[in-house]
């Protein structure tokens, strides 16, 4: 056990000190996600009418939640290239715990994706959002994102081990991922939609995602989802965990 | 897990110590899907040799490797190192091997130190032990100016070399070498035979596959020879030289047509029919002595002109050729 726990150390060192030394994938923890932020409140906010309160008040919960599901992209990049370049292989023929390779990738994600947060909070903060939360609850949210985005790292994990290059897990993640997000909460209030998507969008884990942290930072009367979001959370997590785990064993380098 | 030792208190460590060969396999099967990649691979290398692997792309040597190293569970057959079972014992036994291959396994956003410190310390060193032995690593494969620079900077030999001694962090017993120097220039490919003769100097034990027979030759004590996943020969490279019988002797023809003649007269020299490439006979002798001038009298009565004639020991090349029936080359083709 100590063993998983340092190696996973190991690991995680490994992927945040390689980290600054390739500045594009910065970027996309940093400059990307203002980038939407801004589009969203500046060409989008005019038109969009929600419940009360203004739209970037709305708007921040949600597209943070779809930032921190992106979050562990960086991991299925990074897995798919360990593959290739036969990094898998070495790493498998170490005296190793065999979680630990996944699981310091993952732990990595929580430190690129507490920067994101950062980053985040401050944009939203400087274009008027404001919290209608305790300090508890504004860090409750905090801890609700980073476990949201943890198990997402797991999906991203298997995901990176199962596909067959960097650009499939780019294009495979994206489309998978991508309109899970948008047929939510996030960015238009659920009632907006055809009757399809509405059913869909109100079962979808990031509505209650993405509720979950309006309960808990601007007020919104949601407050069970707030355990509903952990749930899901943590089911994620337990089912995609152990498969990719499993995967990996099997995992052959080129 | 004790099956095997007469005293079934003893712990996988301390098994398999002095004495035991180095590598045992047996009967080795793997197939992926409907391709049978080994079928019924043994091998034995005692310590302190090298064994080679001499075959061409798709024989099944890599998927050997992958086996001995406990990346792969074979379908069929057992593989023991340093008495381990790759298998049962898999754990144990990474503690004491390590790999290096063709593609050189390195993190390119990683200093050559980091790369080395990371993997002593996935061994279970601690951070400054694991840096220490990283240094001493860095100055003998003559990285140590390098050791700070991300590797992504470094030329091909350079990052083969890392490679070479992250496989050397926890001083391994058994060596597993992947076709080493496919792919470097002639100059980093004789420094890292040097490299890998120092280590066997020192006692390590080294199975290395590859596809070049000058490689086998100088480097390895036993060479097997593998084709469609099966060890078609076995020995040393003597052994296997003397296995195609005797010297060889080439003779180039003043004009191709007289081939045929040229063959006639010669072909009571060999106990098999000479080969005949363009211009060019060649045939295995059965002695030395004398045999240029009897190949030089038997063509002058057929009235053929010789251009040129040479008698040399056989290389590895013709051992090929002599058990797969094609140039090492040509299997692909063969096998299509």
């Amino acid at each position: 056990m100590s063993k998983l726990v340092s190696d996973t150390l190991v690991i995680a060192e490994r992927n945040l000190v390689r980290l600054p030394r390739a500045p594009d994938l910065l970027l996309a923890f940093t400059v990307q996600p203002v980038m939407f932020v801004l589009l969203f409140a500046y060409v989008f906010g005019g038109a969009i009418k929600t419940p009360g309160g203004s739209y970037i008040d709305y708007l921040i919960p949600g597209i943070m939640v779809q930032n921190i599901a992106f979050g562990g992209f960086v991991t299925a990049l990074g897995l798919n290239e360990d593959v290739h370049k036969g990094l898998i292989d070495r790493f498998r023929s170490l005296p190793m715990a065999r979680p630990a390779v996944l699981a310091g990738r993952t732990l990595a994600d929580v430190v690129t994706n507490t920067l994101s947060i950062v980053v985040l909070l401050i944009t939203g903060l400087i274009i008027g959002f404001t919290f209608h939360a305790s300090v508890i609850e504004i860090l409750g949210g905090v801890g609700l994102l980073l476990l949201f985005g943890y198990a997402f790292s797991w999906v991203f994990a298997l995901l990176g081990l199962l596909v067959s290059s960097p650009e499939a897990a780019n294009s495979v993640g994206f489309i998978a991922v991508f309109p899970l997000t948008f047929i939510s909460s996030a960015f238009v209030p659920v009632a907006t939609m055809p009757a399809v998507l509405r059913a869909f969008a109100r079962v979808n884990p990031f509505t209650i995602v993405v509720d979950a942290m309006r309960a808990l930072w601007i007020g919104f009367p949601a407050r069970n989802y707030v355990w509903e979001a952990v749930v899901w959370s943590l089911v994620i997590l337990a089912v995609f965990a152990p498969l990719a785990v499993a995967r990996y064993r099997r995992t052959a380098g080129q | 897990m004790a099956s095997r030792s007469p005293q079934p208190s003893v712990a996988a460590g301390a098994r398999g110590s002095a004495g035991d060969p180095a590598i045992v396999v047996t009967g080795l099967e793997k197939s992926y899907g409907e391709v049978r990649a080994l079928c019924g691979v043994d091998l034995s290398a005692e310590r302190g040799t090298v064994l080679g692997l001499l075959g061409p792309n798709g024989a099944g040597k890599t998927t050997v490797v992958r086996v001995l190293t406990t990346l792969l569970k074979p379908d069929a057959g057992t593989a023991s190192v340093v008495g381990l079972d790759v298998v049962r014992d898999a754990a144990a036994l990474r503690q004491r091997i390590g790999l290096a291959g063709q593609y050189a396994a390195v993190d390119e956003n990683l200093t050559g130190l980091e790369n080395l410190t990371m993997v002593g310390r996935l061994y279970g060193q601690r951070r400054p032990r694991a840096k220490q032995r990283g240094q001493q690593l860095l100055d003998r494969f003559d990285l140590l100016d390098a050791a700070s620079r991300p590797v992504k900077t470094y030329s091909g030999g350079m990052r083969r070399r890392l490679d070479l001694a992250a496989a050397l962090v926890a001083k391994p017993e058994v060596l597993f070498l992947d076709e080493p120097t496919t792919g470097l220039d002639p100059r980093s490919r004789l420094a890292l035979w040097e490299t890998i003769e120092g280590l066997v100097a020192e006692g390590t034990t080294v199975l290395l596959t590859t596809q070049y027979l000058d490689e086998a030759d100088r480097l390895a004590d036993t060479i097997a020879v593998i084709d469609h996943g099966l060890v078609i020969a076995e020995g040393t490279s003597d052994e296997l030289k003397d296995r195609v019988g005797g010297e060889r002797l080439e003779v180039r023809l003043d004009d191709e047509r007289d081939a045929d003649t040229a063959v006639a007269a010669l072909a009571p020299m060999s106990d098999e029919r000479p080969l005949v490439e363009g211009a060019v006979v060649k045939l295995s002798v059965r002695r030395r002595q004398g045999s240029i001038v009897e190949a030089v009298g038997r063509l002058g009565e057929a009235g053929v002109g010789v251009d040129d004639l040479a008698l040399r020991r056989p290389t590895l090349d013709d051992v090929f050729l002599a058990l797969t029936g094609h140039a090492a080359a040509e299997a692909e083709e063969e096998a299509a």
